[in-house]
């Protein structure tokens, strides 16, 4: 009985948490637009019992879904989304691995105040450093003036409101997401692996390559998904980072919801969002799994 | 059959294969290894004894790279290895954690040294295989090596270094982690090994049994100083320091007053005792401080006094320590001073000749003990 009211805390929290609202999803996406509050139609009338219901459920269908189809916004969006997050993904671990790496490498006395500072950012709101980009990467930011007054550039560089700042801002924004995960896998490599491999002739690369990646391989992996998984549906980034030619699927999503007022096609845009998310996070928990069997 | 016994030590002629010629190395103001200078031979099996902290860790870090000497040099046949980086000598090491990649099998674990010597596969795989079947491995090659026991563990470990057919292997701590009774037929395992091979090992430890067991030469190492250099009897039974003595096995100290006669020595040690009467090669000054060392085996307990023996004292037992095969008497001289002495039981316990608080006679021959200087 107590084991049941364990478990039974998390179950009812994934319940009301994720199920019932993806549910209520599910329902506004096979619905209609309507000119109503809110706007889409029908909406479930308990007071008529069973018929109700089944009037109700006649009256969903999968419109919206076959929309999605017709209108090559959306598939568009979707693959740029997934574009955009593998790269950024790729940008986060070349920029990410270096930094653990180094970090794992300090000295251990520094070692809490190097997490400390990759931690640090977390306490300034996210859409604060958003913002503050934009003053770095506009034509009249921090960055071109200090490259003009280096001279390196004689006209300022069009950052803002391209892909480029969409991709600095991912990778800026998820950089801890990449670093701790990797870390974590260092920290715990034993120092006379890399001195064994030396000892039966790898080069300091060799052994890198040989020990420090395979070792390190699920904290990579970790690190990835962490990136990758939020990137796809980012909203924030592009819209303040990006231009109009920055196509994701979470500002699409957010159109047709506040702008269009398209309540319905926003729901089922975040279904198939919601599907296409579920296979890495699928992978992910395998990855999870693996790990700590491989600890045991 | 006449056996020629191993010891190229004492050949003139023996061109040793390791040669430490005045080598110091310092981290920072610490010196590890102070102004050191000793040879090995080819298939010894050399083992470097001391206490933690001692240097012999530094030691073996330098012949296999990991660390350079601040001052001299280290010869490998001749030719000095310090510009040479680990991986390119022809020196192996099996780690005290055994630093086995996790990620990789058994089979893998032992191929890894070879792959990086571009080996052909088909040699890679004999070699592996041969490995596997002196070490006895051949049923876990495709195991991970968390998926093995200790005992294994270690003889992956040995199978791994040993692949790449070093001239020189170095072993640190390598039975460290394993209980007693499995170290006991490790060592012998280790020997065995060794001797197939015909490979040179030193081994670096703590334990002064496994030293004694398994080495040809042993050295007694403390504060970054080799204090003797010899094979396990000599060390035992004629250590040249206190330090020596008191380091291996069990010994009792007494300090005294020399008076030399010839090869024989009177040491006068305490008020109302007896002189002690030793044998020694070296010269002592009259009434110099010297140190007469005797193994508490060597030492007879008697209930009376024998007749004809050099040394005999009286004392009362104070305490026993009962080890099984042998017991350690504490026998309490009427100064005071604790003398231990060990017998064989070689009779059940409920009848032991002695008990707490019995008077007995000690005695030990001329020939018994030791005489050191310091």
């Amino acid at each position: 009985m107590r084991r049941f009211t364990l478990i039974a805390i998390p179950y009812f929290w994934l319940l009301a948490l994720f199920l019932v609202p993806f549910l209520i999803v599910l329902k506004i996406s096979l619905s209609d637009t309507a000119l109503a509050i809110p706007p889409y139609m029908p909406s479930l009338d308990l007071s008529e019992g069973w018929a109700g219901f089944m009037a109700f459920l006649t009256e969903l269908d999968f419109e919206n879904f076959v929309w999605l189809t017709e209108d090559d916004l959306y598939w568009k969006a979707y693959l740029s989304s997934l574009q955009i997050a593998f790269f950024s993904t790729v940008l986060t671990l070349i920029v990410g691995y270096p930094i653990a790496y180094a970090m794992a490498r300090a000295p251990e006395e520094w070692r809490p105040t190097l997490l400390m500072l990759v931690i640090l950012p977390f306490w300034t709101s996210f859409l604060i450093r958003v913002y503050s980009w934009m003053g770095i990467l506009s034509q009249e930011g921090y960055l071109n003036q200090a490259l003009m007054s280096l001279g390196l550039i004689s006209e300022p560089l069009i950052i803002l409101n391209t892909n480029i700042a969409v991709y600095i801002g991912i990778v800026y924004t998820y950089l801890p997401f990449m670093i701790l995960p990797i870390y974590a896998a260092l920290e715990k490599l034993d120092g006379s692996l890399l001195e064994a491999a030396e000892d039966l002739g790898c080069s300091r690369a060799s052994a890198f390559w040989l020990v420090t990646i395979p070792l390190s391989k699920q904290g990579i992996i970790a690190g990835c998904f962490l990136v990758f998984i939020p990137t796809i549906g980012e909203f924030v980034i592009p819209s303040l980072l990006g231009g109009s030619q920055t196509l994701m699927i979470g500002k699409v999503l957010s159109e047709e919801f506040f702008s269009n007022r398209d309540w319905p096609v926003a729901s089922a845009v975040a279904i198939i969002l919601l599907l296409i998310l579920v296979i890495p996070i699928i992978l992910f928990q395998r990855n999870e799994q693996k790990q700590r069997e491989a600890e045991k | 059959m006449a056996q020629t016994v191993f010891e190229p030590w004492n050949d003139p002629d023996a061109k040793p294969i390791i040669q430490f010629k005045n080598v110091t190395k310092r981290f920072g103001d610490f010196t590890a290894i102070d102004d050191l200078t000793i040879d090995i031979y080819e298939r010894e099996f050399f083992a470097l004894l001391g206490p933690s902290g001692c240097g012999k860790t530094t030691m073996m870090r330098m012949l296999a790279g990991f660390e350079t000497p601040t001052d001299g040099t280290i010869l490998l046949q001749g030719k000095d290895i310090a510009p040479i980086s680990p991986n390119k000598r022809a020196v192996n090491m099996m780690f005290q954690s055994y630093a086995l990649f996790p990620h990789l099998s058994v089979w893998e674990n032992i191929a890894f040294g070879l792959k990086r010597d571009k080996m052909a596969k088909d040699q890679i795989a004999a070699r592996v295989d041969e490995m596997l079947r002196l070490t006895r491995l051949e049923k876990f090659a495709r195991r991970k090596p968390h998926q093995i026991s200790g005992g294994q563990r270690q003889r992956v470990a040995l199978a791994r270094s040993l692949a790449k057919a070093p001239k020189l292997l170095l072993l640190d701590e390598p039975l460290g982690a394993l209980d007693k009774k499995l170290r006991q037929d490790t060592q012998f395992e280790l020997m065995d090994i060794q001797e197939k091979t015909g490979t040179t090992f030193v081994i670096v430890t703590h334990d002064q049994e496994e030293a004694m067991t398994v080495a040809s030469r042993v050295a007694v190492m403390d504060h970054g100083k080799i204090i003797q250099v010899a094979t396990p009897a000599e060390i035992y039974e004629t250590p040249n320091s206190t330090y020596v003595a008191d380091f291996i096995g069990d010994v009792n100290l007494i300090e005294g007053r020399a008076e030399q006669d010839g090869d024989k020595v009177r040491v006068a040690w305490a008020e109302g005792q007896p002189a002690i009467v030793g044998t020694t090669t070296r010269q002592f000054d009259k009434g110099q401080t010297c140190h007469f060392a005797i193994r508490p085996e060597k030492v007879a307990i008697t209930a009376t006094k024998p007749e004809n023996i050099a040394n005999a004292v009286k004392g009362k037992i104070h305490d026993i320590a009962y080890l099984g095969n042998i017991s350690t008497y504490h026998v309490a001289l009427p100064n005071g001073h604790m003398i231990k002495a060990q017998a064989a039981n070689n009779r059940r316990l409920s009848r032991r000749s002695f008990t707490w608080e019995d008077d007995v006679w000690l005695s030990w021959t001329d020939t018994a003990g030791v005489l050191l200087e310091r």
